[in-house]
Protein backbone atom coordinates (compact mmCIF):
# COMPACT_ATOMS: atom_id res chain seq x y z
CA UNK A 1 0.00 0.00 0.00
CA UNK A 2 0.95 3.03 -0.49
CA UNK A 3 1.44 5.48 1.96
CA UNK A 4 0.67 8.71 -0.63
CA UNK A 5 -2.88 7.86 -0.15
CA UNK A 6 -5.13 10.65 1.53
CA UNK A 7 -5.40 8.94 4.74
CA UNK A 8 -8.96 9.99 5.52
CA UNK A 9 -10.52 8.41 2.36
CA UNK A 10 -12.10 5.01 3.14
CA UNK A 11 -11.79 3.61 -0.43
CA UNK A 12 -13.47 0.46 0.09
CA UNK A 13 -16.21 2.36 1.65
CA UNK A 14 -16.33 4.43 -1.15
CA UNK A 15 -16.19 1.60 -3.24
CA UNK A 16 -19.54 0.21 -1.76
CA UNK A 17 -21.60 3.45 -2.65
CA UNK A 18 -20.69 2.08 -6.60
CA UNK A 19 -22.96 -0.87 -7.12
CA UNK A 20 -21.43 -1.10 -10.80
CA UNK A 21 -18.02 -2.22 -9.33
CA UNK A 22 -18.92 -5.44 -7.66
CA UNK A 23 -19.35 -7.16 -11.08
CA UNK A 24 -17.04 -9.48 -13.15
CA UNK A 25 -16.27 -8.77 -16.52
CA UNK A 26 -15.25 -11.57 -18.47
CA UNK A 27 -14.93 -13.84 -15.82
CA UNK A 28 -12.31 -11.23 -13.67
CA UNK A 29 -13.19 -8.42 -11.22
CA UNK A 30 -14.26 -5.37 -13.26
CA UNK A 31 -10.53 -2.56 -12.63
CA UNK A 32 -12.52 0.38 -14.32
CA UNK A 33 -9.99 3.04 -15.88
CA UNK A 34 -12.33 4.67 -18.69
CA UNK A 35 -13.60 7.49 -16.02
CA UNK A 36 -12.07 10.45 -18.13
CA UNK A 37 -14.91 9.11 -20.95
CA UNK A 38 -17.58 8.69 -18.31
CA UNK A 39 -16.93 7.98 -14.28
CA UNK A 40 -19.53 5.66 -12.67
CA UNK A 41 -22.61 6.80 -10.73
CA UNK A 42 -22.93 6.37 -7.13
CA UNK A 43 -26.22 5.08 -5.15
CA UNK A 44 -27.45 8.41 -4.16
CA UNK A 45 -27.50 9.74 -7.91
CA UNK A 46 -29.19 6.37 -9.13
CA UNK A 47 -31.92 6.23 -6.55
CA UNK A 48 -32.82 9.85 -7.09
CA UNK A 49 -33.64 9.08 -10.66
CA UNK A 50 -35.82 6.11 -9.71
CA UNK A 51 -37.23 8.18 -6.82
CA UNK A 52 -38.07 11.87 -9.63
CA UNK A 53 -39.89 8.96 -11.83
CA UNK A 54 -41.88 7.38 -9.07
CA UNK A 55 -42.14 10.08 -6.38
CA UNK A 56 -42.62 13.49 -8.57
CA UNK A 57 -42.54 13.22 -12.68
CA UNK A 58 -43.86 16.08 -13.94
CA UNK A 59 -43.32 19.26 -16.19
CA UNK A 60 -41.67 21.82 -14.42
CA UNK A 61 -42.03 25.87 -14.04
CA UNK A 62 -45.46 26.12 -15.70
CA UNK A 63 -48.01 23.68 -13.59
CA UNK A 64 -49.53 24.40 -10.69
CA UNK A 65 -50.44 21.21 -9.45
CA UNK A 66 -48.11 19.78 -5.64
CA UNK A 67 -45.82 17.18 -8.48
CA UNK A 68 -44.94 19.74 -10.63
CA UNK A 69 -44.24 21.91 -7.79
CA UNK A 70 -41.92 19.44 -6.02
CA UNK A 71 -40.69 18.44 -9.75
CA UNK A 72 -39.48 22.42 -10.30
CA UNK A 73 -38.24 22.94 -6.80
CA UNK A 74 -35.70 20.11 -6.91
CA UNK A 75 -35.10 20.91 -10.01
CA UNK A 76 -34.10 24.76 -9.00
CA UNK A 77 -32.38 23.16 -6.33
CA UNK A 78 -30.07 21.64 -8.65
CA UNK A 79 -29.09 24.93 -9.83
CA UNK A 80 -28.34 26.64 -6.68
CA UNK A 81 -25.99 23.62 -5.41
CA UNK A 82 -24.41 24.06 -9.09
CA UNK A 83 -24.08 27.56 -8.37
CA UNK A 84 -22.29 27.39 -5.04
CA UNK A 85 -19.98 23.94 -6.65
CA UNK A 86 -18.49 26.11 -9.42
CA UNK A 87 -19.03 29.62 -6.92
CA UNK A 88 -20.81 31.41 -9.52
CA UNK A 89 -22.24 35.29 -8.14
CA UNK A 90 -25.55 34.38 -9.26
CA UNK A 91 -28.26 31.48 -9.58
CA UNK A 92 -29.20 32.91 -13.01
CA UNK A 93 -25.70 32.28 -14.51
CA UNK A 94 -26.29 29.03 -14.41
CA UNK A 95 -27.88 27.41 -17.40
CA UNK A 96 -28.67 23.22 -17.31
CA UNK A 97 -27.29 21.53 -21.14
CA UNK A 98 -26.67 18.22 -22.69
CA UNK A 99 -23.36 18.42 -21.48
CA UNK A 100 -20.14 20.40 -22.61
CA UNK A 101 -20.48 20.05 -25.72
CA UNK A 102 -24.21 21.35 -26.19
CA UNK A 103 -22.81 24.60 -23.73
CA UNK A 104 -19.91 24.90 -26.17
CA UNK A 105 -22.63 24.61 -29.33
CA UNK A 106 -24.64 27.17 -27.43
CA UNK A 107 -21.82 29.68 -26.90
CA UNK A 108 -20.44 29.65 -30.37
CA UNK A 109 -24.15 29.87 -31.56
CA UNK A 110 -26.12 32.59 -29.18
CA UNK A 111 -22.42 34.50 -28.81
CA UNK A 112 -20.50 34.19 -31.99
CA UNK A 113 -23.27 34.29 -34.26
CA UNK A 114 -23.80 37.56 -32.82
CA UNK A 115 -20.79 39.20 -32.31
CA UNK A 116 -18.14 37.53 -34.61
CA UNK A 117 -17.18 39.05 -37.68
CA UNK A 118 -15.52 38.71 -40.89
CA UNK A 119 -11.61 38.66 -39.94
CA UNK A 120 -12.11 38.22 -36.18
CA UNK A 121 -9.72 35.16 -34.45
CA UNK A 122 -10.85 32.42 -32.55
CA UNK A 123 -7.79 31.25 -30.05
CA UNK A 124 -7.90 27.36 -28.83
CA UNK A 125 -5.18 25.30 -28.10
CA UNK A 126 -3.81 22.22 -29.94
CA UNK A 127 -5.08 19.53 -27.39
CA UNK A 128 -8.98 20.62 -27.53
CA UNK A 129 -11.32 17.79 -27.73
CA UNK A 130 -13.31 17.84 -31.15
CA UNK A 131 -16.16 19.07 -28.69
CA UNK A 132 -13.80 22.75 -28.84
CA UNK A 133 -12.77 22.47 -31.78
CA UNK A 134 -15.61 21.78 -34.54
CA UNK A 135 -18.09 24.28 -32.83
CA UNK A 136 -15.34 27.23 -33.47
CA UNK A 137 -14.82 25.98 -37.11
CA UNK A 138 -18.52 25.97 -38.25
CA UNK A 139 -19.35 29.39 -36.79
CA UNK A 140 -16.07 30.92 -38.28
CA UNK A 141 -16.85 29.57 -41.52
CA UNK A 142 -20.31 30.68 -41.11
CA UNK A 143 -19.07 34.24 -40.49
CA UNK A 144 -16.01 34.22 -42.07
CA UNK A 145 -13.40 34.28 -38.74
CA UNK A 146 -10.49 32.49 -38.32
CA UNK A 147 -9.96 29.73 -35.95
CA UNK A 148 -5.89 29.85 -34.58
CA UNK A 149 -4.05 27.39 -32.38
CA UNK A 150 -1.71 27.50 -29.65
CA UNK A 151 0.94 24.68 -30.00
CA UNK A 152 1.57 21.90 -27.02
CA UNK A 153 5.48 21.07 -26.43
CA UNK A 154 6.79 17.57 -26.07
CA UNK A 155 5.39 17.09 -22.01
CA UNK A 156 1.75 18.57 -23.55
CA UNK A 157 1.85 21.92 -22.07
CA UNK A 158 0.57 24.82 -23.51
CA UNK A 159 3.13 28.34 -23.02
CA UNK A 160 1.24 31.27 -21.69
CA UNK A 161 3.69 33.52 -23.76
CA UNK A 162 2.50 31.65 -27.08
CA UNK A 163 -1.03 32.45 -25.78
CA UNK A 164 0.57 36.58 -25.05
CA UNK A 165 1.63 36.34 -29.07
CA UNK A 166 -1.43 34.71 -30.63
CA UNK A 167 -4.09 36.71 -29.07
CA UNK A 168 -4.53 39.85 -31.07
CA UNK A 169 -6.88 43.24 -31.09
CA UNK A 170 -8.80 40.30 -33.38
CA UNK A 171 -9.19 37.65 -30.92
CA UNK A 172 -12.91 37.87 -29.91
CA UNK A 173 -12.84 34.02 -28.27
CA UNK A 174 -10.48 32.30 -26.16
CA UNK A 175 -11.56 28.58 -25.45
CA UNK A 176 -9.32 26.35 -23.64
CA UNK A 177 -9.75 23.04 -21.70
CA UNK A 178 -9.16 23.61 -18.69
CA UNK A 179 -8.19 19.67 -18.08
CA UNK A 180 -6.58 18.00 -21.12
CA UNK A 181 -8.45 14.41 -21.86
CA UNK A 182 -6.25 12.85 -23.51
CA UNK A 183 -2.88 13.98 -21.84
CA UNK A 184 -4.26 15.25 -18.33
CA UNK A 185 -2.30 18.67 -18.49
CA UNK A 186 -4.45 21.45 -16.46
CA UNK A 187 -4.04 24.56 -18.70
CA UNK A 188 -3.84 27.82 -16.25
CA UNK A 189 -6.98 28.99 -17.52
CA UNK A 190 -6.96 32.01 -14.64
CA UNK A 191 -3.64 33.63 -16.83
CA UNK A 192 -5.23 32.79 -20.07
CA UNK A 193 -8.50 34.84 -19.22
CA UNK A 194 -6.33 37.65 -17.85
CA UNK A 195 -4.60 37.66 -21.20
CA UNK A 196 -7.68 37.31 -23.18
CA UNK A 197 -9.46 39.49 -21.21
CA UNK A 198 -6.53 42.41 -21.81
CA UNK A 199 -7.40 42.26 -25.58
CA UNK A 200 -10.99 42.22 -24.52
CA UNK A 201 -11.38 39.10 -25.41
CA UNK A 202 -14.28 36.59 -23.91
CA UNK A 203 -12.52 33.64 -22.52
CA UNK A 204 -14.50 30.35 -22.45
CA UNK A 205 -13.38 27.08 -20.35
CA UNK A 206 -13.70 23.73 -21.34
CA UNK A 207 -14.32 21.99 -18.13
CA UNK A 208 -15.44 18.34 -19.25
CA UNK A 209 -12.66 16.70 -17.74
CA UNK A 210 -11.78 19.25 -14.81
CA UNK A 211 -15.11 19.68 -12.54
CA UNK A 212 -14.60 16.05 -10.67
CA UNK A 213 -10.60 16.61 -10.50
CA UNK A 214 -9.65 20.83 -9.91
CA UNK A 215 -10.39 23.10 -7.90
CA UNK A 216 -13.03 25.29 -10.05
CA UNK A 217 -14.49 28.63 -8.99
CA UNK A 218 -15.55 30.63 -11.85
CA UNK A 219 -15.21 34.10 -10.06
CA UNK A 220 -11.30 33.31 -9.24
CA UNK A 221 -10.87 32.08 -13.00
CA UNK A 222 -12.55 35.46 -13.91
CA UNK A 223 -13.49 33.12 -16.97
CA UNK A 224 -16.68 34.04 -19.20
CA UNK A 225 -18.17 30.79 -19.53
CA UNK A 226 -17.54 27.62 -18.26
CA UNK A 227 -19.01 24.63 -20.03
CA UNK A 228 -19.09 21.02 -18.15
CA UNK A 229 -20.92 17.59 -18.17
CA UNK A 230 -22.54 16.26 -15.29
CA UNK A 231 -21.66 12.55 -16.72
CA UNK A 232 -17.47 13.21 -15.79
CA UNK A 233 -18.13 13.77 -12.46
CA UNK A 234 -20.32 10.99 -11.13
CA UNK A 235 -23.73 12.13 -12.33
CA UNK A 236 -26.42 11.03 -15.36
CA UNK A 237 -25.61 11.35 -18.79
CA UNK A 238 -27.13 13.73 -20.79
CA UNK A 239 -27.08 16.80 -18.34
CA UNK A 240 -24.29 19.45 -17.62
CA UNK A 241 -24.07 23.01 -17.38
CA UNK A 242 -23.15 26.00 -18.95
CA UNK A 243 -21.89 28.85 -16.60
CA UNK A 244 -21.38 32.64 -18.11
CA UNK A 245 -21.85 35.74 -16.28
CA UNK A 246 -25.01 37.78 -16.47
CA UNK A 247 -23.76 40.30 -18.72
CA UNK A 248 -22.96 38.28 -21.14
CA UNK A 249 -25.64 35.96 -21.24
CA UNK A 250 -27.97 39.25 -21.73
CA UNK A 251 -26.35 40.43 -24.43
CA UNK A 252 -26.77 36.99 -26.51
CA UNK A 253 -29.60 36.13 -28.26
CA UNK A 254 -31.18 32.43 -28.05
CA UNK A 255 -30.55 29.77 -30.89
CA UNK A 256 -33.01 27.41 -29.98
CA UNK A 257 -36.39 28.85 -29.96
CA UNK A 258 -39.58 26.73 -28.46
CA UNK A 259 -41.37 26.76 -24.96
CA UNK A 260 -40.21 27.76 -21.11
CA UNK A 261 -37.83 30.19 -23.05
CA UNK A 262 -39.89 32.68 -24.09
CA UNK A 263 -41.79 35.89 -22.14
CA UNK A 264 -44.56 36.04 -24.66
CA UNK A 265 -45.36 35.14 -27.85
CA UNK A 266 -47.58 36.57 -30.90
CA UNK A 267 -47.14 35.88 -34.44
CA UNK A 268 -45.88 39.39 -34.74
CA UNK A 269 -43.23 38.94 -32.57
CA UNK A 270 -41.69 37.00 -29.31
CA UNK A 271 -40.53 38.22 -25.91
CA UNK A 272 -37.61 36.46 -24.61
CA UNK A 273 -37.48 35.31 -21.06
CA UNK A 274 -34.60 36.08 -18.78
CA UNK A 275 -31.55 34.20 -18.15
CA UNK A 276 -31.29 31.19 -17.67
CA UNK A 277 -34.62 30.20 -19.07
CA UNK A 278 -34.31 32.00 -22.71
CA UNK A 279 -31.22 29.38 -23.25
CA UNK A 280 -33.52 26.64 -22.04
CA UNK A 281 -35.89 25.75 -24.94
CA UNK A 282 -38.22 22.74 -24.59
CA UNK A 283 -38.53 20.51 -21.35
CA UNK A 284 -35.36 20.12 -19.98
CA UNK A 285 -33.75 16.42 -18.77
CA UNK A 286 -35.06 17.31 -15.17
CA UNK A 287 -34.60 13.42 -13.86
CA UNK A 288 -30.85 13.75 -14.40
CA UNK A 289 -30.66 17.50 -13.72
CA UNK A 290 -32.52 16.55 -10.19
CA UNK A 291 -29.75 14.06 -10.12
CA UNK A 292 -26.76 15.42 -11.33
CA UNK A 293 -27.49 17.54 -7.42
CA UNK A 294 -26.86 14.40 -5.51
CA UNK A 295 -23.00 13.75 -7.65
CA UNK A 296 -22.10 17.52 -6.62
CA UNK A 297 -23.09 16.59 -3.01
CA UNK A 298 -21.64 13.64 -2.91
CA UNK A 299 -17.86 15.14 -4.67
CA UNK A 300 -18.99 17.59 -1.64
CA UNK A 301 -19.48 14.84 1.15
CA UNK A 302 -15.76 13.46 0.20
CA UNK A 303 -14.13 16.80 -0.24
CA UNK A 304 -12.70 17.47 -3.44
CA UNK A 305 -9.27 18.23 -1.31
CA UNK A 306 -9.16 14.65 -0.54
CA UNK A 307 -10.01 13.29 -3.93
CA UNK A 308 -7.39 15.16 -5.57
CA UNK A 309 -4.67 14.08 -3.18
CA UNK A 310 -6.06 10.22 -3.77
CA UNK A 311 -6.36 10.57 -7.12
CA UNK A 312 -2.55 12.18 -7.84
CA UNK A 313 -0.99 9.07 -5.50
CA UNK A 314 -2.80 7.28 -8.16
CA UNK A 315 -1.17 8.65 -10.88
CA UNK A 316 2.13 8.81 -9.31
CA UNK A 317 2.22 5.64 -8.47
CA UNK A 318 0.65 4.11 -12.21
CA UNK A 319 3.58 6.14 -14.05
CA UNK A 320 5.90 4.64 -11.63
CA UNK A 321 4.76 0.98 -11.89
CA UNK A 322 3.89 1.18 -15.73
CA UNK A 323 7.97 2.48 -16.39
CA UNK A 324 8.61 -1.13 -15.92
CA UNK A 325 6.60 -2.18 -19.01
CA UNK A 326 9.26 -2.19 -21.49
CA UNK A 327 8.96 0.07 -24.57
CA UNK A 328 6.34 2.02 -22.88
CA UNK A 329 6.01 5.54 -24.03
CA UNK A 330 3.91 8.54 -22.45
CA UNK A 331 1.90 11.13 -23.68
CA UNK A 332 1.49 13.98 -21.34
CA UNK A 333 4.13 14.56 -18.87
CA UNK A 334 2.98 18.10 -17.69
CA UNK A 335 4.52 19.24 -14.42
CA UNK A 336 0.07 19.60 -13.42
CA UNK A 337 -1.75 17.20 -14.77
CA UNK A 338 -4.75 15.22 -13.82
CA UNK A 339 -5.53 11.79 -13.14
CA UNK A 340 -5.03 10.60 -16.79
CA UNK A 341 -1.78 8.01 -18.15
CA UNK A 342 -1.83 7.83 -21.74
CA UNK A 343 0.42 5.96 -23.32
CA UNK A 344 2.05 3.76 -26.43
CA UNK A 345 3.90 0.20 -26.13
CA UNK A 346 6.49 -0.19 -29.25
CA UNK A 347 5.42 -2.97 -31.48
CA UNK A 348 2.04 -3.16 -29.69
CA UNK A 349 -1.48 -1.67 -31.17
CA UNK A 350 -3.37 0.36 -28.65
CA UNK A 351 -6.46 -2.10 -30.25
CA UNK A 352 -4.77 -5.05 -29.40
CA UNK A 353 -3.93 -4.00 -25.67
CA UNK A 354 -7.16 -2.95 -24.79
CA UNK A 355 -8.35 -6.09 -26.13
CA UNK A 356 -6.40 -8.00 -24.26
CA UNK A 357 -7.07 -5.53 -20.80
CA UNK A 358 -10.29 -6.20 -20.88
CA UNK A 359 -10.14 -9.78 -21.39
CA UNK A 360 -7.98 -9.56 -17.84
CA UNK A 361 -11.34 -7.44 -16.45
CA UNK A 362 -9.75 -3.85 -16.69
CA UNK A 363 -11.68 -0.83 -18.71
CA UNK A 364 -9.12 1.33 -20.97
CA UNK A 365 -10.13 3.70 -23.68
CA UNK A 366 -7.66 3.03 -27.01
CA UNK A 367 -7.79 5.29 -29.51
CA UNK A 368 -7.68 9.26 -30.43
CA UNK A 369 -9.59 10.05 -27.77
CA UNK A 370 -11.99 13.03 -29.49
CA UNK A 371 -8.31 14.31 -30.23
CA UNK A 372 -7.06 13.80 -33.84
CA UNK A 373 -5.31 17.05 -33.96
CA UNK A 374 -3.43 15.96 -31.07
CA UNK A 375 -2.70 12.71 -32.25
CA UNK A 376 -1.43 13.75 -35.68
CA UNK A 377 0.72 16.58 -33.20
CA UNK A 378 2.68 13.32 -31.58
CA UNK A 379 2.69 11.41 -35.08
CA UNK A 380 0.45 8.42 -33.58
CA UNK A 381 -2.76 7.10 -34.56
CA UNK A 382 -3.89 6.76 -30.68
CA UNK A 383 -2.72 5.90 -27.54
CA UNK A 384 -4.01 3.30 -24.43
CA UNK A 385 -5.44 5.86 -21.71
CA UNK A 386 -6.46 4.76 -18.23
CA UNK A 387 -7.61 7.20 -16.19
CA UNK A 388 -8.50 7.01 -12.17
CA UNK A 389 -10.78 8.23 -10.32
CA UNK A 390 -11.80 8.32 -6.27
CA UNK A 391 -12.97 4.86 -6.11
CA UNK A 392 -10.20 3.27 -7.60
CA UNK A 393 -7.13 1.58 -5.57
CA UNK A 394 -3.14 0.90 -5.86
CA UNK A 395 -4.00 -2.34 -5.82
CA UNK A 396 -5.96 -2.09 -9.26
CA UNK A 397 -2.99 0.09 -10.34
CA UNK A 398 -0.27 -3.01 -10.18
CA UNK A 399 -2.44 -5.33 -11.11
CA UNK A 400 -2.51 -3.46 -14.25
CA UNK A 401 1.14 -2.92 -14.68
CA UNK A 402 1.61 -6.78 -14.06
CA UNK A 403 -1.19 -7.30 -16.96
CA UNK A 404 0.62 -4.59 -19.09
CA UNK A 405 3.76 -7.02 -19.01
CA UNK A 406 2.09 -9.77 -19.49
CA UNK A 407 0.67 -8.67 -22.90
CA UNK A 408 4.23 -7.23 -24.00
CA UNK A 409 5.85 -10.56 -23.02
CA UNK A 410 3.00 -12.25 -25.67
CA UNK A 411 4.24 -9.87 -28.64
CA UNK A 412 8.41 -10.20 -27.85
CA UNK B 1 -22.55 -30.51 -56.99
CA UNK B 2 -22.42 -28.95 -53.53
CA UNK B 3 -19.29 -27.77 -52.32
CA UNK B 4 -18.73 -28.48 -48.79
CA UNK B 5 -15.31 -27.40 -48.11
CA UNK B 6 -16.44 -24.19 -46.75
CA UNK B 7 -18.64 -25.75 -43.96
CA UNK B 8 -16.08 -28.35 -43.10
CA UNK B 9 -14.01 -25.52 -42.26
CA UNK B 10 -16.09 -23.65 -40.88
CA UNK B 11 -17.05 -26.80 -38.44
CA UNK B 12 -13.57 -27.61 -37.69
CA UNK B 13 -13.11 -23.90 -36.22
CA UNK B 14 -16.38 -24.64 -34.27
CA UNK B 15 -14.97 -27.02 -32.80
CA UNK B 16 -11.35 -25.70 -32.14
CA UNK B 17 -13.22 -23.00 -30.54
CA UNK B 18 -15.28 -24.73 -28.41
CA UNK B 19 -12.57 -26.49 -26.76
CA UNK B 20 -11.17 -22.72 -25.45
CA UNK B 21 -14.78 -22.88 -22.75
CA UNK B 22 -15.51 -19.12 -23.84
CA UNK B 23 -12.56 -17.56 -22.64
CA UNK B 24 -11.96 -14.82 -23.90
CA UNK B 25 -8.17 -14.39 -22.87
CA UNK B 26 -7.44 -18.03 -24.61
CA UNK B 27 -10.05 -17.03 -27.59
CA UNK B 28 -7.44 -13.94 -28.25
CA UNK B 29 -4.44 -15.65 -27.54
CA UNK B 30 -5.59 -18.47 -30.30
CA UNK B 31 -6.63 -15.84 -33.10
CA UNK B 32 -3.17 -14.54 -32.39
CA UNK B 33 -1.71 -17.75 -32.95
CA UNK B 34 -3.80 -18.10 -36.38
CA UNK B 35 -2.86 -14.30 -36.97
CA UNK B 36 0.75 -15.47 -37.11
CA UNK B 37 0.15 -18.15 -39.29
CA UNK B 38 -1.56 -16.21 -42.15
CA UNK B 39 1.01 -15.71 -45.11
CA UNK B 40 2.74 -12.64 -45.57
CA UNK B 41 0.75 -10.52 -47.78
CA UNK B 42 3.12 -8.02 -49.81
CA UNK B 43 3.84 -4.30 -48.85
CA UNK B 44 3.13 -2.99 -52.14
CA UNK B 45 -0.61 -4.14 -51.88
CA UNK B 46 -0.91 -2.57 -48.56
CA UNK B 47 -2.37 0.16 -49.85
CA UNK B 48 -5.36 2.48 -49.18
CA UNK B 49 -7.29 1.00 -52.63
CA UNK B 50 -7.55 -2.19 -50.48
CA UNK B 51 -8.36 -1.29 -46.93
CA UNK B 52 -11.94 -2.72 -45.45
CA UNK B 53 -13.81 0.39 -44.89
CA UNK B 54 -15.70 0.10 -41.32
CA UNK B 55 -13.20 -1.82 -39.13
CA UNK B 56 -11.44 0.00 -36.54
CA UNK B 57 -7.83 -1.10 -37.11
CA UNK B 58 -6.15 -1.30 -40.65
CA UNK B 59 -7.66 -4.31 -42.78
CA UNK B 60 -6.12 -5.17 -46.41
CA UNK B 61 -7.46 -7.35 -47.99
CA UNK B 62 -7.10 -8.70 -51.67
CA UNK B 63 -8.66 -11.09 -54.08
CA UNK B 64 -7.28 -12.93 -57.18
CA UNK B 65 -9.30 -15.31 -59.57
CA UNK B 66 -7.75 -18.64 -60.86
CA UNK B 67 -9.66 -20.90 -62.69
CA UNK B 68 -12.78 -19.84 -61.33
CA UNK B 69 -11.46 -19.83 -57.74
CA UNK B 70 -10.48 -16.83 -55.24
CA UNK B 71 -7.29 -16.64 -53.88
CA UNK B 72 -7.21 -14.13 -50.88
CA UNK B 73 -4.09 -12.57 -49.04
CA UNK B 74 -4.84 -10.56 -45.81
CA UNK B 75 -3.26 -8.25 -43.48
CA UNK B 76 -3.81 -6.11 -40.30
CA UNK B 77 -1.72 -3.51 -38.62
CA UNK B 78 -3.37 -5.24 -35.08
CA UNK B 79 -2.94 -8.62 -33.99
CA UNK B 80 -6.40 -9.45 -33.03
CA UNK B 81 -8.29 -8.28 -35.90
CA UNK B 82 -5.17 -10.19 -38.62
CA UNK B 83 -6.40 -13.36 -36.43
CA UNK B 84 -10.04 -12.77 -37.36
CA UNK B 85 -9.62 -11.78 -40.93
CA UNK B 86 -6.96 -15.10 -41.09
CA UNK B 87 -10.22 -17.11 -40.02
CA UNK B 88 -11.97 -15.85 -43.23
CA UNK B 89 -9.25 -16.46 -45.07
CA UNK B 90 -8.76 -19.86 -44.35
CA UNK B 91 -12.49 -20.69 -45.06
CA UNK B 92 -12.76 -19.24 -47.61
CA UNK B 93 -9.37 -19.55 -49.89
CA UNK B 94 -9.63 -20.99 -52.73
CA UNK B 95 -13.13 -21.45 -52.66
CA UNK B 96 -15.17 -21.65 -55.87
CA UNK B 97 -16.42 -17.82 -56.83
CA UNK B 98 -20.77 -19.21 -56.26
CA UNK B 99 -19.32 -20.90 -53.55
CA UNK B 100 -17.79 -17.68 -51.69
CA UNK B 101 -21.48 -15.75 -52.80
CA UNK B 102 -23.23 -18.46 -51.32
CA UNK B 103 -21.26 -19.10 -48.39
CA UNK B 104 -23.56 -19.27 -45.08
CA UNK B 105 -21.16 -17.85 -42.35
CA UNK B 106 -22.67 -19.53 -39.69
CA UNK B 107 -19.40 -19.60 -37.97
CA UNK B 108 -19.22 -16.30 -36.74
CA UNK B 109 -22.15 -16.99 -34.46
CA UNK B 110 -21.45 -20.10 -32.98
CA UNK B 111 -18.05 -19.01 -31.92
CA UNK B 112 -19.54 -16.38 -30.02
CA UNK B 113 -17.83 -13.79 -31.85
CA UNK B 114 -21.11 -11.54 -30.96
CA UNK B 115 -20.06 -11.91 -27.04
CA UNK B 116 -16.67 -11.81 -26.88
CA UNK B 117 -15.73 -9.46 -29.90
CA UNK B 118 -18.24 -6.68 -29.20
CA UNK B 119 -21.02 -5.19 -31.65
CA UNK B 120 -18.56 -1.82 -32.62
CA UNK B 121 -15.59 -4.60 -33.56
CA UNK B 122 -18.28 -7.67 -35.68
CA UNK B 123 -19.05 -4.68 -37.64
CA UNK B 124 -15.76 -4.31 -38.48
CA UNK B 125 -15.95 -8.15 -38.75
CA UNK B 126 -18.73 -7.94 -41.28
CA UNK B 127 -17.18 -5.14 -43.46
CA UNK B 128 -14.29 -8.11 -43.71
CA UNK B 129 -17.37 -10.69 -45.43
CA UNK B 130 -18.69 -8.10 -47.41
CA UNK B 131 -15.56 -7.18 -48.94
CA UNK B 132 -15.19 -10.82 -49.80
CA UNK B 133 -18.60 -11.16 -51.02
CA UNK B 134 -17.89 -7.92 -53.02
CA UNK B 135 -14.77 -9.49 -54.84
CA UNK B 136 -16.74 -12.77 -55.70
CA UNK B 137 -19.52 -10.69 -57.17
CA UNK B 138 -16.82 -8.69 -59.59
CA UNK B 139 -14.86 -11.46 -60.82
CA UNK B 140 -18.47 -13.66 -61.27
CA UNK B 141 -19.73 -10.38 -63.26
CA UNK B 142 -16.01 -10.32 -65.19
CA UNK B 143 -16.20 -14.05 -65.89
CA UNK B 144 -19.69 -13.86 -66.99
CA UNK B 145 -18.63 -10.50 -69.29
CA UNK B 146 -15.66 -12.80 -70.57
CA UNK B 147 -17.72 -15.80 -71.77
Amino acid sequence: MSTAVAPKLDIQKIRQDFPILEQKVNGKPLIYFDNAATTQKPKQVIDAISEYYAGYNANIHRGLHSLAEKATTAFEESRTVFQKFINAAEVEEVIFTKGTTDGINLISNAYGRKFLQKGDEILITAMEHHSNIVPWQMIAEEKGAILKVVPVNAKGEISLNDVNRLITHKTKIVSVVYASNSLGTVNPVKEIARLAHAKNAVMVVDGAQASSHCKVDVQDLDCDFYATSGHKMYGPTGCGILYGKRAILEEMTPYQGGGEMINNVSFEKTTYNDIPYKFEAGTPNIADVVALKYAAEYIDSIGKDNIMVHEQALTQHAHKRLSEVPGINFYGTAEDKVSVVSFTIDNVHPYDAGMMLDAKGIAVRTGHHCTQPLMDHFGIEGTIRASFSVYNTIEEIDFFADSLKDIVAKFS
Amino acid sequence: MADNTINTKQDEIIEKFSMLDGDMEMMIGYLMELGEKLPEMPESLKNEDNIVKGCQSKVWLTADENDGKLHFQADSNTAITKGLVSLLVSILNKGRIEDILNADLYFVHKIGMNRFIGTQRSNGFLAMIKQIKMYALAYKTKLENEA
